[in-house]
């Protein structure tokens, strides 16, 4: 048994647990094997792929490599964007772009591009370039996931 | 009569003969109920029927498809559905579309009929014999998998007969209630209407009743003209999901008492475990169990904890010893032994027209070409690292598994823990990408093996990206040496080329099936350049097994994805040298393939070929025929500082048929970024009997910033039917080398291109 074993609080999309791991469990880990919460992916486990990616206050990071011990923000998953069952408006680009394929990496790429369009409303190629280029995709969806984001933007805009 | 009508005679024969349509007309129902028993009769619900097994419809009118094959972004579960939706004249949006049990009945005999030595063109009584006998014993073994780009043509009869079939007895059902005329009555939207009376009945209400009889003998099947779904671009059933973060894969598979484990086998590949030491590992919170995972594939450990990341630490702190590989321990002495079998290995011929031997033997110095290329091993690194959930309970062993190939999972986990095939049932995921990884089964196999250890409870096992990328079944490594003499014209009147790699099936057949020795060729060695559509009057390309015994397997395209390299990367230096221009040289040699001409045509005009490039850019082609589907593309790149940005890709194709255009050119692009890809910096290299790279930091796939622009365009004028998932891999490599060459002149005939050009 480590001494750093401790109950502790995490708030995620707005509900407060209570956990009893070792602080230095990666978030990823804690979210997908303890609270149940899937929508983070594993890739990688060394922050190079951004499957994983969550917000901490708004703040995207990569879930597998903030410790819980780390956490003292508000963490906010894929599952926690969706308002009475509306999709938030990048989703619905994503959807109207058809952007998924396999889909394994689109939670962490809807994450960043969130936090993008939230920094940089109306991002330009080389803005999108620099948001995006942490988060990886093995399908090619990049091309789509350009006119997903420009969508976005311009519904944003128009709104 | 020319041969390629006595290929249409001989095809036509074959399908009338098995019960399926031949040009579009006519089914017995016969085949859907024979020689398979409907998986879904066992799994129906209180007052569900199922037609066949593509159709189960519950009383309140829930339409449930299947789609039987793997799920890996490539969009075949929209499509599937699409083509059973469009005759059982259901909308895609009312249907729930499942990728069903693992059966025999689901068996993809297109994979090996597609597996014959005979390139697509060749339409000859012979190939297309050897075709059918294929298919044939594709039926016969039921093989039910997902590769080889290969899910729609194989579904493109079968799956429009099921909905056809369904829609028929649904329309006889409501026929019997009315007293009317099956011919008068109107079905859409999942509805049966009686247009003279205007009574309709959901096609739930029928379904008990409709199960029961048996459809008429010749269902006509509809004409492209009158198609509703196919052909148009459908809205991805899996996209909603997909964007929500839905837990679909593998990897969010959750059971009630569920343990969760992790893998470390051996790094000397298919080596034993000299000794472990788990008392460290015992220690650690969360550690049930360290258990020995040992099988003719790969030899190792699990750890079976109550959480991932516990059972990830625990695994760190095995003392593990491993005892060594059989292949030479580094990627100098795996090059050695490439070399000498491609200097004195026993080729086998996928070609050889004309005397390749009296064409070289007066040949001037000056008339010839010579080059060597050269590929590495490369991961598939699918997103989702490998995995899979096992229980065994009571003598019944469940899987739930993100894989290509249910029905070999079903077969060879079961084996792996002692029981019956039949007592065992593969629960298909969807899958965090394939690429041909997943057609492997070793995932599933450890998963059952650690499962047996638990008493009962479920288990997942999930691998690390380490462990996904040290373990993975490789895209063998590849040299080539080619030879060209050229004519008067510059056109090359032969072309001799020489291909060594260690072979796939040779590789898969002893992990899996030890009882079979791989004997005969391995003609993946030479796809993609012994089976181009090229006219040269001497004309050899010979494929070496190299005898490298480290574990290669599919990667997307397969032998086309190093010889489309190769062999479009040789045309390119012999347009050079001879002095043509590169598409003028493949309209010249090509001329007896009008499809092959057309898509040359079309990338030529949508890129604007020959007119002036700005300063610092320049372009590059390659034209590759693979799995059916004839692909010309261009890749512009710019010199950016002494660093390369590939700017732009155009791609033409042509499928023959286009079942859904914007989901097939997604496949393109996915298919074009792949290739790219692996090209601009993707190697696994091996030292000291393992391999080098362990994640993304050191294996380096594509980014978006590195990304071009991408626009595809299709054609439709091929008579026969070509795949979506692979095709655009091959041609994408060497196009990009071809521009990199027209760039900066170097000829880089080694990949990956950036260990001589730095890319952006």
């Amino acid at each position: 048994m480590t001494l750093e074993e401790t109950t502790m609080k995490l708030n995620v999309n707005g509900s407060e647990h209570e956990i009893d791991v070792e602080t230095e469990m990666p978030l990823l880990w804690a979210l997908r094997d303890e609270l149940d919460i899937r929508g983070p992916k594993f890739g990688c486990g060394i922050a190079q792929c951004g499957a994983c990616t969550v917000f901490i206050d708004g703040e995207p990071v990569r879930s597998c490599s903030v410790t819980v011990g780390e956490v003292s923000g508000a963490v906010t998953t894929i599952e926690g964007l969706a308002a009475d069952g509306r999709l938030h408006p990048v989703q619905q680009a994503w959807i109207d772009e058809q952007v998924a394929q396999c889909g394994y990496c689109q939670a962490g790429q809807v994450m960043t591009a969130i936090a993008l369009l939230e920094a940089i409303p109306d991002p330009t190629d080389a803005d999108i370039d620099n948001a995006m280029s942490g988060n990886l995709c093995r399908c090619g969806t990049y091309p789509r996931i350009r006119a997903a984001i420009k969508r976005a933007a311009s519904a944003t805009a128009g709104a | 009569m020319t041969m390629a009508t006595l290929g249409k005679i001989a095809r036509r024969t074959f399908l009338i003969g098995t019960g399926l349509v031949a040009g579009g007309l006519a089914v017995g129902y016969y085949y859907y109920r024979k020689p398979y028993p409907n998986p879904l009769e066992d799994e129906l619900a209180e007052g569900e029927a199922t037609f066949n097994p593509y159709v189960k419809i519950a009383p309140d009118n829930t339409i449930t498809l299947i789609a039987p094959r793997a799920e890996m972004g490539q969009g075949v579960s929209t499509t599937l559905a699409a083509l059973v939706a469009e005759e059982l004249d259901v909308r895609l949006d009312q249907v729930i579309v499942e990728h069903g049990p693992a059966g025999h009945a689901y068996a993809n005999t297109t994979m090996l009929e597609e597996g014959v030595p005979f390139p697509h063109f060749d339409e000859s009584t012979v190939a297309e014999l050897m075709r059918s006998g294929m298919a044939v014993a594709g039926k016969f073994l039921g093989l039910q998998g997902t590769g080889g780009s290969t899910s729609i043509v194989d579904g493109f009869y079968k799956m429009r007969q099921a909905g056809a079939a369904a829609r028929e007895v649904l329309k006889l059902a409501a026929a019997k209630r009315l007293g009317a005329e099956p011919g008068s009555l109107w079905t859409s939207d999942g509805i049966v209407t009686d247009p003279a009376s205007g009574t309709t009945f959901t096609y739930g209400e029928l379904a008990q009743e409709a199960a029961a009889l048996a459809p008429p003998a010749e269902i006509r099947l509809r004409e492209k003209s009158e198609w509703k779904i196919l052909g148009k671009p459908q809205a991805r059933i899996d996209m909603r999901a997909k964007v929500t973060g839905a837990p679909i894969f593998g990897i969010d598979v959750r059971l009630p008492d569920m343990l969760f484990a992790t893998l470390r086998m051996n790094p000397y590949r298919g080596g034993p475990i000299a000794s472990l030491d788990d008392a460290d590992a015992m220690k650690m919170r969360g550690v049930l169990k360290v258990v020995k995972v040992e099988t003719g594939i790969a030899n190792g450990y699990a750890v079976i904890a109550d959480n991932t990341w516990r059972a990830f630490q625990a695994a760190d702190a095995v003392k593990a010893e491993w005892g060594k590989g059989t292949y030479p321990p580094d990627s100098a002495g795996i090059r050695q032994a490439l070399e000498a079998a491609l200097k004195e290995g026993d080729a086998s011929y996928g070609r050889d027209d004309g005397n390749v031997e009296t064409a070289f033997a007066d040949a001037p110095r000056e008339r010839i070409v010579e080059a060597d290329y050269g590929v590495p091993y490369l991961a598939h690194a699918t997103m989702e690292p490998m995995n899979a959930t096992a229980r065994l309970k009571d003598g019944r062993l469940d899987i739930w598994a993100p894989n290509q190939m249910p029905t070999m999972v079903r077969q060879l986990a079961a084996a792996a823990v002692g029981i019956e095939t039949a007592d065992c049932f593969v629960h298909t995921t969807y899958l965090g990408g394939g690429f041909g990884r997943r057609g492997d089964v070793d995932y599933a196999i450890y998963a059952a093996i650690v499962a047996s250890k638990t008493e009962g409870r479920p288990v997942q096992v999930t691998w690390t990206r380490e462990e996904d990328m040290q373990q993975d079944m490789y895209r063998p490594a590849a040299l080539g040496r080619f030879r060209a003499r050229l004519g008067n014209d510059g056109l090359p009147v032969a072309v001799d080329m020489r291909i060594a790699a260690p072979s796939i099936i040779g590789s898969i057949l002893p992990r899996y099936f030890p009882s079979i020795s791989p004997i005969g060729p391995d003609k993946s060695i030479t796809d993609g350049s012994a089976n181009q559509p090229y006219t040269i009057a001497n004309y050899r390309v010979g494929g070496i097994k190299a005898p490298v015994s480290i574990p290669v397997g599919f990667w997307r395209s397969v032998g086309n994805s190093f010889n489309g390299f190769f062999h479009e990367g040789f045309m390119d230096e012999i347009a050079v040298a001879g002095g043509l221009d590169p598409l003028e040289l493949r309209r010249k040699l090509m001329a007896a393939y009008p499809t092959a001409v057309n898509v040359v045509d079309k990338v030529g005009a949508m890129s604007r070929w020959g007119e002036k490039l700005p300063p610092g850019t320049a372009k590059g082609f390659a034209f590759t025929l693979s799995f059916g589907t004839w692909v010309a593309q261009v890749v512009q790149v710019a010199d950016v500082g002494g660093r390369i940005r590939i700017e732009k890709v155009w791609c033409a194709a042509d499928p023959g048929q286009v079942m859904d255009p914007a989901i097939f050119e997604a496949q393109m692009m996915s298919g074009i970024v792949y290739g790219l890809s692996s090209a601009i910096g993707e190697e696994i290299t091996f030292a000291d009997g393992a391999a080098e790279q362990s994640n993304f930091h050191d294996y380096t796939p594509m980014r978006i910033h590195q990304c071009p622009q991408i626009e595809v365009g299709i054609l439709e004028t091929a008579h026969r039917m070509g795949g979506a998932g692979e095709p655009g891999t091959p041609p994408s490599i060497p196009a990009l080398a071809n521009a990199v060459h027209a760039l900066t002149g170097k000829r880089i005939r080694s990949m990956p291109l950036s260990k001589e050009v730095e890319f952006l």
